[in-house]
Protein backbone atom coordinates (compact mmCIF):
# COMPACT_ATOMS: atom_id res chain seq x y z
CA UNK A 1 0.00 0.00 0.00
CA UNK A 2 1.38 3.47 -1.03
CA UNK A 3 1.99 5.88 1.60
CA UNK A 4 0.08 8.87 0.82
CA UNK A 5 2.41 12.13 1.53
CA UNK A 6 0.55 14.91 3.27
CA UNK A 7 1.69 18.71 4.02
CA UNK A 8 1.19 18.41 7.39
CA UNK A 9 2.60 21.94 8.19
CA UNK A 10 0.16 23.22 5.76
CA UNK A 11 -2.57 22.74 7.82
CA UNK A 12 -4.36 25.89 9.38
CA UNK A 13 -3.05 25.79 13.70
CA UNK A 14 -0.98 23.05 12.79
CA UNK A 15 1.65 23.10 16.01
CA UNK A 16 0.07 25.73 17.61
CA UNK A 17 -0.67 24.63 20.92
CA UNK A 18 1.85 21.98 21.26
CA UNK A 19 3.33 22.58 24.88
CA UNK A 20 6.91 21.07 25.26
CA UNK A 21 6.24 20.90 29.55
CA UNK A 22 2.97 18.92 28.75
CA UNK A 23 5.20 15.70 28.42
CA UNK A 24 3.73 13.23 30.76
CA UNK A 25 6.23 10.65 30.56
CA UNK A 26 9.04 12.63 32.53
CA UNK A 27 11.46 11.48 34.21
CA UNK A 28 10.98 7.94 33.12
CA UNK A 29 11.59 9.16 29.61
CA UNK A 30 13.88 12.12 28.41
CA UNK A 31 11.96 12.81 25.15
CA UNK A 32 14.69 13.38 22.81
CA UNK A 33 12.56 13.57 19.44
CA UNK A 34 14.61 10.62 17.77
CA UNK A 35 11.46 8.41 18.00
CA UNK A 36 10.13 10.01 14.37
CA UNK A 37 13.81 8.56 13.19
CA UNK A 38 11.93 5.52 14.16
CA UNK A 39 14.28 2.16 13.63
CA UNK A 40 17.02 4.02 11.74
CA UNK A 41 19.82 4.60 14.10
CA UNK A 42 23.26 3.28 15.15
CA UNK A 43 23.12 -0.61 15.80
CA UNK A 44 25.65 -2.85 17.14
CA UNK A 45 27.56 -5.59 15.03
CA UNK A 46 24.53 -8.35 14.69
CA UNK A 47 25.18 -11.62 16.74
CA UNK A 48 25.54 -14.70 14.55
CA UNK A 49 21.92 -16.90 14.16
CA UNK A 50 23.46 -20.18 15.37
CA UNK A 51 20.35 -21.69 16.28
CA UNK A 52 16.88 -21.00 15.50
CA UNK A 53 15.24 -18.27 16.68
CA UNK A 54 11.42 -17.73 16.43
CA UNK A 55 10.92 -13.92 15.39
CA UNK A 56 8.31 -12.03 15.70
CA UNK A 57 6.52 -10.78 12.94
CA UNK A 58 6.07 -7.39 13.60
CA UNK A 59 9.60 -6.70 13.38
CA UNK A 60 11.52 -6.73 10.04
CA UNK A 61 14.94 -8.16 11.39
CA UNK A 62 15.99 -9.76 14.57
CA UNK A 63 17.01 -8.06 17.32
CA UNK A 64 21.10 -7.44 17.41
CA UNK A 65 21.36 -10.24 20.50
CA UNK A 66 19.55 -12.77 21.62
CA UNK A 67 19.20 -15.68 24.11
CA UNK A 68 19.91 -18.74 22.10
CA UNK A 69 18.31 -21.06 25.05
CA UNK A 70 16.75 -24.31 24.67
CA UNK A 71 15.74 -23.79 20.63
CA UNK A 72 12.10 -25.18 19.52
CA UNK A 73 11.87 -28.61 18.91
CA UNK A 74 9.40 -31.43 18.86
CA UNK A 75 5.68 -31.18 18.64
CA UNK A 76 5.72 -27.98 20.82
CA UNK A 77 8.49 -26.92 18.78
CA UNK A 78 6.28 -27.19 15.69
CA UNK A 79 3.46 -25.26 17.65
CA UNK A 80 5.54 -22.86 18.65
CA UNK A 81 6.86 -22.28 14.93
CA UNK A 82 2.90 -21.67 13.93
CA UNK A 83 2.19 -19.11 16.94
CA UNK A 84 5.04 -16.83 15.36
CA UNK A 85 3.53 -16.85 12.12
CA UNK A 86 0.63 -14.46 13.91
CA UNK A 87 1.84 -11.24 15.16
CA UNK A 88 1.41 -10.35 19.13
CA UNK A 89 -1.89 -9.13 18.86
CA UNK A 90 -3.69 -12.52 18.15
CA UNK A 91 -4.99 -15.15 20.14
CA UNK A 92 -3.25 -17.24 17.58
CA UNK A 93 0.03 -16.37 19.16
CA UNK A 94 -0.51 -16.39 22.70
CA UNK A 95 -2.43 -19.83 23.04
CA UNK A 96 -0.48 -22.44 20.91
CA UNK A 97 2.70 -20.58 22.92
CA UNK A 98 0.76 -21.89 26.33
CA UNK A 99 -0.21 -25.03 24.86
CA UNK A 100 3.24 -25.93 23.67
CA UNK A 101 4.39 -24.96 27.12
CA UNK A 102 2.12 -27.60 28.78
CA UNK A 103 3.32 -30.27 25.91
CA UNK A 104 6.77 -29.27 26.83
CA UNK A 105 6.26 -30.52 30.04
CA UNK A 106 5.65 -34.11 28.89
CA UNK A 107 8.22 -33.90 26.20
CA UNK A 108 10.46 -33.35 29.42
CA UNK A 109 9.85 -36.01 30.62
CA UNK A 110 10.21 -38.51 28.12
CA UNK A 111 13.60 -36.49 27.62
CA UNK A 112 15.17 -37.59 31.27
CA UNK A 113 13.91 -40.92 30.91
CA UNK A 114 15.33 -41.43 27.90
CA UNK A 115 18.68 -40.12 29.04
CA UNK A 116 17.98 -42.96 32.01
CA UNK A 117 16.82 -40.23 34.57
CA UNK A 118 13.62 -40.93 36.50
CA UNK A 119 12.61 -37.31 37.63
CA UNK A 120 11.85 -37.09 41.23
CA UNK A 121 8.82 -34.79 41.10
CA UNK A 122 8.85 -34.74 44.76
CA UNK A 123 12.27 -33.59 44.85
CA UNK A 124 11.57 -30.70 42.16
CA UNK A 125 8.66 -29.21 43.79
CA UNK A 126 10.89 -28.89 47.19
CA UNK A 127 8.86 -31.54 49.10
CA UNK A 128 11.00 -31.04 51.56
CA UNK A 129 10.34 -27.90 52.49
CA UNK A 130 6.88 -28.47 52.93
CA UNK A 131 7.71 -31.55 55.14
CA UNK A 132 9.71 -28.69 57.32
CA UNK A 133 7.59 -25.91 57.29
CA UNK A 134 4.23 -27.00 56.88
CA UNK A 135 3.93 -30.90 57.48
CA UNK A 136 0.15 -30.31 58.82
CA UNK A 137 -0.79 -29.67 54.77
CA UNK A 138 0.72 -32.82 53.56
CA UNK A 139 -0.90 -34.88 56.52
CA UNK A 140 -4.09 -33.77 55.52
CA UNK A 141 -3.18 -34.01 52.04
CA UNK A 142 -2.24 -37.67 52.40
CA UNK A 143 -5.64 -38.27 54.32
CA UNK A 144 -7.96 -36.46 51.53
CA UNK A 145 -6.84 -38.37 49.07
CA UNK A 146 -6.58 -42.02 51.33
CA UNK A 147 -10.48 -41.16 51.83
CA UNK A 148 -11.31 -40.56 48.48
CA UNK A 149 -9.31 -43.50 47.04
CA UNK A 150 -10.49 -46.07 49.59
CA UNK A 151 -14.20 -44.19 48.86
CA UNK A 152 -13.99 -44.85 45.46
CA UNK A 153 -12.75 -48.37 45.32
CA UNK A 154 -15.38 -49.16 47.74
CA UNK A 155 -17.83 -48.06 45.04
CA UNK A 156 -16.30 -50.34 42.85
CA UNK A 157 -16.08 -52.85 44.63
CA UNK A 158 -20.14 -53.13 45.01
CA UNK A 159 -21.00 -52.28 41.24
CA UNK A 160 -19.13 -55.39 40.60
CA UNK B 1 19.23 -24.20 37.81
CA UNK B 2 16.62 -26.01 35.40
CA UNK B 3 12.70 -25.47 34.73
CA UNK B 4 11.14 -28.14 34.65
CA UNK B 5 7.05 -27.57 33.87
CA UNK B 6 4.79 -25.55 36.48
CA UNK B 7 6.03 -26.12 40.09
CA UNK B 8 9.01 -28.33 39.29
CA UNK B 9 12.30 -27.09 38.95
CA UNK B 10 15.94 -28.38 39.91
CA UNK B 11 19.52 -27.77 39.91
CA UNK B 12 21.33 -29.50 36.89
CA UNK B 13 25.01 -29.31 35.36
CA UNK B 14 25.25 -27.38 32.04
CA UNK B 15 28.11 -26.28 29.68
CA UNK B 16 29.50 -23.27 30.39
CA UNK B 17 27.40 -20.37 28.57
CA UNK B 18 30.03 -18.30 25.99
CA UNK B 19 30.63 -15.39 24.67
CA UNK B 20 28.07 -14.74 21.80
CA UNK B 21 28.22 -11.50 20.68
CA UNK B 22 31.65 -9.32 20.41
CA UNK B 23 29.92 -6.90 23.35
CA UNK B 24 29.11 -10.32 25.87
CA UNK B 25 30.39 -10.55 29.28
CA UNK B 26 31.00 -13.90 31.26
CA UNK B 27 29.98 -13.38 34.99
CA UNK B 28 30.59 -15.60 37.93
CA UNK B 29 27.42 -15.37 40.20
CA UNK B 30 28.25 -14.50 43.61
CA UNK B 31 24.46 -13.57 44.57
CA UNK B 32 21.02 -14.12 42.79
CA UNK B 33 17.48 -13.96 44.23
CA UNK B 34 14.28 -15.34 43.66
CA UNK B 35 11.86 -12.43 42.57
CA UNK B 36 8.10 -12.43 42.57
CA UNK B 37 8.19 -12.19 39.10
CA UNK B 38 10.04 -15.70 38.76
CA UNK B 39 6.70 -17.23 40.26
CA UNK B 40 4.89 -16.40 37.66
CA UNK B 41 6.96 -18.47 35.65
CA UNK B 42 7.34 -21.26 38.32
CA UNK B 43 3.73 -21.18 38.09
CA UNK B 44 3.89 -21.96 34.33
CA UNK B 45 1.80 -18.41 33.53
CA UNK B 46 3.98 -16.72 31.26
CA UNK B 47 3.64 -17.86 27.88
CA UNK B 48 6.75 -19.63 25.77
CA UNK B 49 8.36 -21.30 29.25
CA UNK B 50 10.36 -24.03 27.71
CA UNK B 51 11.77 -26.52 29.72
CA UNK B 52 15.49 -26.25 30.35
CA UNK B 53 15.38 -22.90 30.94
CA UNK B 54 17.13 -21.30 33.24
CA UNK B 55 15.82 -18.32 35.39
CA UNK B 56 16.91 -15.81 37.43
CA UNK B 57 17.51 -11.65 36.51
CA UNK B 58 18.65 -10.34 39.75
CA UNK B 59 22.27 -11.17 40.44
CA UNK B 60 25.81 -10.09 40.92
CA UNK B 61 29.14 -11.67 39.70
CA UNK B 62 32.65 -11.72 39.05
CA UNK B 63 33.51 -10.98 35.15
CA UNK B 64 35.65 -13.87 34.24
CA UNK B 65 35.55 -13.44 30.48
CA UNK B 66 34.99 -10.24 27.94
CA UNK B 67 34.16 -9.91 24.20
CA UNK B 68 36.36 -8.02 22.14
CA UNK B 69 34.59 -4.45 22.17
CA UNK B 70 33.66 -4.68 25.53
CA UNK B 71 35.81 -1.85 27.28
CA UNK B 72 34.13 -0.56 30.66
CA UNK B 73 34.37 -3.95 32.21
CA UNK B 74 37.62 -5.75 33.33
CA UNK B 75 37.85 -9.46 34.00
CA UNK B 76 37.98 -9.54 37.90
CA UNK B 77 35.43 -6.55 38.44
CA UNK B 78 32.30 -7.32 40.85
CA UNK B 79 29.18 -6.10 39.08
CA UNK B 80 25.67 -5.75 39.94
CA UNK B 81 23.46 -6.79 36.56
CA UNK B 82 20.07 -4.51 36.07
CA UNK B 83 17.49 -7.17 34.76
CA UNK B 84 16.67 -5.41 31.67
CA UNK B 85 19.21 -6.21 28.63
CA UNK B 86 19.87 -2.99 27.03
CA UNK B 87 21.61 -2.18 23.89
CA UNK B 88 22.22 1.48 24.83
CA UNK B 89 22.10 2.58 21.51
CA UNK B 90 18.34 2.46 20.24
CA UNK B 91 15.71 5.23 20.67
CA UNK B 92 14.11 3.96 23.81
CA UNK B 93 17.51 3.55 25.10
CA UNK B 94 18.89 6.86 24.57
CA UNK B 95 15.96 8.07 25.96
CA UNK B 96 16.16 6.35 29.44
CA UNK B 97 13.63 3.49 28.30
CA UNK B 98 16.03 0.64 29.22
CA UNK B 99 13.19 -1.51 30.06
CA UNK B 100 12.16 -1.35 26.63
CA UNK B 101 15.60 -1.85 24.37
CA UNK B 102 14.37 -2.64 21.26
CA UNK B 103 17.85 -4.77 19.98
CA UNK B 104 17.75 -6.76 23.15
CA UNK B 105 14.36 -9.32 21.79
CA UNK B 106 13.68 -10.61 18.82
CA UNK B 107 10.48 -12.67 20.33
CA UNK B 108 8.39 -9.69 21.10
CA UNK B 109 8.19 -6.02 20.19
CA UNK B 110 6.09 -5.45 23.09
CA UNK B 111 9.07 -6.60 26.21
CA UNK B 112 12.25 -5.71 25.77
CA UNK B 113 15.03 -8.36 27.01
CA UNK B 114 15.20 -9.93 30.28
CA UNK B 115 17.62 -12.42 31.97
CA UNK B 116 15.84 -15.72 32.35
CA UNK B 117 12.40 -14.88 31.47
CA UNK B 118 11.17 -16.80 28.99
CA UNK B 119 11.09 -16.79 25.42
CA UNK B 120 9.03 -14.17 25.72
CA UNK B 121 11.44 -11.84 27.03
CA UNK B 122 14.24 -13.00 24.53
CA UNK B 123 15.39 -16.51 25.68
CA UNK B 124 17.90 -15.70 27.93
CA UNK B 125 19.52 -17.75 30.58
CA UNK B 126 19.66 -16.33 34.14
CA UNK B 127 21.35 -15.79 36.63
CA UNK B 128 20.30 -18.45 38.78
CA UNK B 129 23.43 -20.48 38.13
CA UNK B 130 27.08 -20.33 38.39
CA UNK B 131 27.92 -18.53 35.72
CA UNK B 132 25.72 -16.46 33.03
CA UNK B 133 26.38 -14.56 29.54
CA UNK B 134 25.72 -10.93 29.92
CA UNK B 135 25.40 -9.05 26.54
CA UNK B 136 25.97 -5.63 25.97
CA UNK B 137 28.03 -5.61 28.82
CA UNK B 138 29.31 -2.16 28.62
CA UNK B 139 25.55 -0.85 29.24
CA UNK B 140 23.62 -2.71 32.00
CA UNK B 141 26.56 -4.34 34.40
CA UNK B 142 27.73 -1.95 37.24
CA UNK B 143 30.97 -1.62 39.81
CA UNK B 144 29.84 -2.60 42.98
CA UNK B 145 31.30 0.17 44.89
CA UNK B 146 33.72 -1.27 47.52
CA UNK B 147 32.10 0.04 50.76
CA UNK B 148 28.90 -2.11 49.47
CA UNK B 149 27.49 -4.62 50.74
CA UNK B 150 26.86 -6.99 47.92
CA UNK B 151 23.80 -8.64 49.72
CA UNK B 152 22.48 -4.66 49.25
CA UNK B 153 23.90 -4.51 45.29
CA UNK B 154 21.99 -7.70 44.44
CA UNK B 155 18.69 -5.74 45.32
CA UNK B 156 19.67 -2.93 43.41
CA UNK B 157 19.24 -5.21 39.97
CA UNK B 158 15.52 -5.26 40.10
CA UNK B 159 13.74 -5.14 43.69
CA UNK B 160 14.91 -1.47 44.99
CA UNK B 161 14.60 0.10 41.21
CA UNK B 162 11.37 -1.22 40.60
CA UNK B 163 9.71 -0.07 44.06
CA UNK B 164 11.00 3.27 43.35
CA UNK B 165 9.69 3.58 40.18
CA UNK B 166 6.95 2.71 41.56
CA UNK B 167 6.80 5.41 43.44
CA UNK B 168 8.30 7.48 41.08
CA UNK B 169 5.44 6.59 38.18
CA UNK B 170 2.92 7.86 40.99
CA UNK B 171 4.06 11.85 40.78
CA UNK B 172 3.26 11.74 44.71
CA UNK B 173 3.08 15.53 46.10
CA UNK B 174 3.55 16.77 49.24
CA UNK B 175 0.68 15.43 51.39
CA UNK B 176 -1.24 12.88 49.37
CA UNK B 177 -2.07 9.18 50.09
CA UNK B 178 -0.64 6.97 48.71
CA UNK B 179 -2.03 3.34 48.48
CA UNK B 180 -0.15 0.28 47.58
CA UNK B 181 -1.23 -2.97 46.43
CA UNK B 182 1.12 -6.26 47.55
CA UNK B 183 3.24 -6.43 50.24
CA UNK B 184 5.64 -8.66 48.78
CA UNK B 185 9.06 -7.08 48.29
CA UNK B 186 8.63 -4.41 45.56
CA UNK B 187 5.39 -3.42 47.28
CA UNK B 188 7.05 -3.34 50.65
CA UNK B 189 10.52 -1.48 48.73
CA UNK B 190 7.52 0.81 47.01
CA UNK B 191 6.30 1.82 50.44
CA UNK B 192 9.63 2.88 51.46
CA UNK B 193 10.29 4.92 48.74
CA UNK B 194 7.17 6.58 48.39
CA UNK B 195 8.33 8.70 51.99
CA UNK B 196 11.36 9.74 49.64
CA UNK B 197 8.41 11.82 47.56
CA UNK B 198 6.73 13.55 50.87
CA UNK B 199 2.97 11.55 51.22
CA UNK B 200 1.29 12.37 54.55
CA UNK B 201 0.18 8.44 54.62
CA UNK B 202 1.42 5.45 52.90
CA UNK B 203 -1.32 2.22 53.04
CA UNK B 204 -0.22 -1.12 52.09
CA UNK B 205 -2.78 -3.74 51.65
CA UNK B 206 -2.59 -7.51 51.21
CA UNK B 207 -3.78 -10.39 52.29
CA UNK B 208 -0.71 -12.10 54.13
CA UNK B 209 -0.57 -11.38 57.83
CA UNK B 210 3.66 -11.87 58.65
CA UNK B 211 4.27 -9.87 55.25
CA UNK B 212 1.86 -7.00 56.52
CA UNK B 213 3.44 -6.92 60.14
CA UNK B 214 7.20 -6.40 58.11
CA UNK B 215 6.21 -4.08 55.94
CA UNK B 216 4.81 -1.96 58.69
CA UNK B 217 8.20 -2.36 60.46
CA UNK B 218 10.50 -1.64 57.36
CA UNK B 219 8.74 0.72 55.75
CA UNK B 220 6.70 2.91 58.40
CA UNK B 221 3.59 2.53 57.10
CA UNK B 222 -0.10 1.83 57.66
CA UNK B 223 -1.23 -2.07 57.04
CA UNK B 224 -4.64 -3.54 56.08
CA UNK B 225 -5.39 -7.36 55.25
CA UNK B 226 -8.17 -7.36 52.85
CA UNK B 227 -9.54 -10.28 54.61
CA UNK B 228 -10.48 -8.47 57.54
CA UNK B 229 -12.42 -5.63 55.51
CA UNK B 230 -15.70 -6.35 53.39
CA UNK B 231 -15.13 -4.09 50.62
CA UNK B 232 -11.12 -3.09 50.34
CA UNK B 233 -12.44 -0.45 47.45
CA UNK B 234 -14.63 1.06 50.00
CA UNK B 235 -12.63 1.01 53.30
CA UNK B 236 -9.86 3.40 50.93
CA UNK B 237 -12.83 5.91 50.04
CA UNK B 238 -13.97 5.93 54.02
CA UNK B 239 -10.45 6.27 55.03
CA UNK B 240 -9.74 9.47 52.78
CA UNK B 241 -12.59 11.13 53.58
CA UNK B 242 -14.92 9.67 50.95
CA UNK B 243 -12.33 10.95 48.30
CA UNK B 244 -9.92 8.32 46.97
CA UNK B 245 -6.80 7.78 47.18
CA UNK B 246 -4.40 10.56 45.57
CA UNK B 247 -2.14 7.69 44.40
CA UNK B 248 -2.68 3.47 43.97
CA UNK B 249 0.38 1.49 42.90
CA UNK B 250 -0.47 -1.95 41.77
CA UNK B 251 2.91 -4.25 42.96
CA UNK B 252 0.70 -7.30 42.60
CA UNK B 253 0.16 -8.42 39.16
CA UNK B 254 -1.23 -11.45 37.86
CA UNK B 255 -1.63 -13.70 40.95
CA UNK B 256 -3.56 -11.34 43.01
CA UNK B 257 -6.22 -13.16 45.28
CA UNK B 258 -9.33 -11.10 46.36
CA UNK B 259 -12.01 -11.33 43.64
CA UNK B 260 -13.55 -14.86 42.89
CA UNK B 261 -14.18 -13.79 39.13
CA UNK B 262 -10.86 -12.84 38.55
CA UNK B 263 -8.87 -15.51 40.13
CA UNK B 264 -11.13 -18.10 38.39
CA UNK B 265 -10.59 -16.89 35.05
CA UNK B 266 -7.36 -14.96 35.59
CA UNK B 267 -5.48 -18.06 36.96
CA UNK B 268 -7.67 -20.98 36.94
CA UNK B 269 -9.16 -20.73 33.88
CA UNK B 270 -6.12 -18.41 31.85
CA UNK B 271 -9.01 -16.67 29.93
CA UNK B 272 -7.08 -13.67 30.68
CA UNK B 273 -3.29 -12.87 31.44
CA UNK B 274 -3.63 -13.48 35.27
CA UNK B 275 -6.26 -11.66 37.66
CA UNK B 276 -6.26 -8.50 37.23
CA UNK B 277 -7.82 -7.87 40.89
CA UNK B 278 -5.18 -5.20 42.42
CA UNK B 279 -5.26 -3.40 39.35
CA UNK B 280 -9.35 -3.39 39.37
CA UNK B 281 -9.21 -2.17 43.05
CA UNK B 282 -6.06 0.63 41.95
CA UNK B 283 -8.70 2.19 39.37
CA UNK B 284 -11.83 1.93 41.66
CA UNK B 285 -9.86 3.53 45.35
CA UNK B 286 -8.10 6.29 43.24
CA UNK B 287 -9.63 9.90 43.38
CA UNK B 288 -10.98 11.40 40.25
CA UNK B 289 -8.07 13.10 38.38
CA UNK B 290 -5.49 10.46 40.06
CA UNK B 291 -2.52 8.50 39.17
CA UNK B 292 -2.45 5.07 39.07
CA UNK B 293 1.10 3.38 38.71
CA UNK B 294 1.37 -0.37 37.79
CA UNK B 295 4.95 -2.67 38.01
CA UNK B 296 2.72 -5.51 38.78
CA UNK B 297 3.68 -8.25 36.13
CA UNK B 298 0.81 -9.26 33.50
CA UNK B 299 0.95 -11.25 30.61
CA UNK B 300 0.82 -10.15 27.32
CA UNK B 301 -2.76 -11.14 26.16
CA UNK B 302 -5.19 -9.22 27.60
CA UNK B 303 -6.53 -8.38 31.75
CA UNK B 304 -10.74 -7.37 32.53
CA UNK B 305 -10.23 -4.14 34.04
CA UNK B 306 -12.65 -1.35 34.77
CA UNK B 307 -10.66 1.19 31.97
CA UNK B 308 -14.70 3.13 31.54
CA UNK B 309 -13.82 4.08 35.14
CA UNK B 310 -10.43 5.11 34.21
CA UNK B 311 -11.80 7.37 31.37
CA UNK B 312 -14.87 8.51 33.77
CA UNK B 313 -12.77 9.56 36.65
CA UNK B 314 -9.83 10.93 34.25
CA UNK B 315 -7.64 8.72 35.77
CA UNK B 316 -3.69 8.97 34.70
CA UNK B 317 -2.07 5.13 34.39
CA UNK B 318 1.50 5.02 34.60
CA UNK B 319 3.45 2.24 34.20
CA UNK B 320 6.96 0.33 32.73
CA UNK B 321 9.56 -2.20 33.54
CA UNK B 322 12.39 -0.43 35.49
CA UNK B 323 14.71 1.59 33.78
CA UNK B 324 17.22 0.26 36.54
CA UNK B 325 20.24 1.81 34.74
CA UNK B 326 18.87 4.91 35.03
CA UNK B 327 18.19 5.32 38.28
CA UNK B 328 21.23 3.55 39.83
CA UNK B 329 23.69 6.65 40.57
CA UNK B 330 20.29 8.08 42.92
CA UNK B 331 19.99 5.03 44.63
CA UNK B 332 23.63 3.64 45.32
CA UNK B 333 23.45 7.15 46.83
CA UNK B 334 20.36 6.30 49.16
CA UNK B 335 21.88 3.27 50.32
CA UNK B 336 25.27 4.41 50.73
CA UNK B 337 23.71 7.56 52.55
CA UNK B 338 22.22 5.15 54.68
CA UNK B 339 18.90 6.53 53.78
CA UNK B 340 17.57 3.06 52.39
CA UNK B 341 18.57 -0.64 53.90
CA UNK B 342 17.84 -3.09 51.02
CA UNK B 343 19.50 -5.95 52.48
CA UNK B 344 16.86 -5.68 55.53
CA UNK B 345 14.23 -7.01 53.27
CA UNK B 346 16.23 -10.96 53.08
CA UNK B 347 14.86 -13.36 55.20
CA UNK B 348 16.68 -16.44 53.63
CA UNK B 349 20.06 -17.15 52.13
CA UNK B 350 20.24 -20.71 50.71
CA UNK B 351 22.43 -22.63 48.60
CA UNK B 352 21.89 -22.68 44.83
CA UNK B 353 21.71 -26.42 44.93
CA UNK B 354 18.56 -26.03 47.11
CA UNK B 355 16.41 -24.40 44.62
CA UNK B 356 13.42 -26.14 44.86
CA UNK B 357 12.94 -26.23 48.23
CA UNK B 358 13.92 -22.37 47.94
CA UNK B 359 11.15 -21.74 45.34
CA UNK B 360 8.68 -23.90 47.27
CA UNK B 361 9.61 -21.68 50.40
CA UNK B 362 9.08 -18.39 48.60
CA UNK B 363 5.81 -19.61 46.39
CA UNK B 364 3.93 -21.08 49.45
CA UNK B 365 5.63 -18.26 51.25
CA UNK B 366 6.71 -20.94 54.42
CA UNK B 367 8.30 -19.88 57.32
CA UNK B 368 7.35 -16.38 56.79
CA UNK B 369 9.63 -15.81 53.71
CA UNK B 370 9.66 -12.40 52.30
CA UNK B 371 12.86 -12.42 50.10
CA UNK B 372 15.28 -15.25 49.64
CA UNK B 373 19.17 -15.17 48.01
CA UNK B 374 20.51 -17.56 46.25
CA UNK B 375 24.29 -18.37 46.65
CA UNK B 376 26.15 -20.42 44.44
CA UNK B 377 28.54 -22.65 45.69
CA UNK B 378 31.35 -20.97 43.54
CA UNK B 379 30.62 -18.04 44.97
CA UNK B 380 33.23 -15.26 45.30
Amino acid sequence: MKKEVIDYKAIPGWGMDADPDNEPTYPIKNYTGDDHNRINYERSPQQPVTVEILQSNERPKPSVVFGTSVPPSGLSGIIRRYAFTHSEDRYRHWLPLILADRINVFEGIIDDVRKGHIPNIFAEKGFKATWKYNRQKIVSQVLVTSVVVLTLFSVLKKKK
Amino acid sequence: MNYRGPYRVRTEQRPMPEILHPEDAIVRVTRTCICGSDLHLYHGMVPDTRVGSTFGHEFTGIVEEIGPMVQNLKVGDHVLVPFNIACGKCNFCKQGLYGNCHESNPMATAVGGIFGYSHTAGGYDGGQAEYVRVPYADVGPTVIPPDMDPDDAVLLTDVVPTGYQAAEMGGIKEGDTVVIFGAGPIGIMAARCAWFFGPSRVIVIDHVDYRLEFAKNYAKCEVYNFKSLEDPVLFLKKTTDWYGADVCIDCVGCEAEGNGLQTFTGRKALLQAGAGTALQWAINSVKKGGIVSIVGVYGPPFNLIPIGNVVNKGITIRANQASVKRLLPKLIDHVQSGRLNPKGLITHRIPLEEISEAYNIFSSKLDNCIKTVLIPSAKA
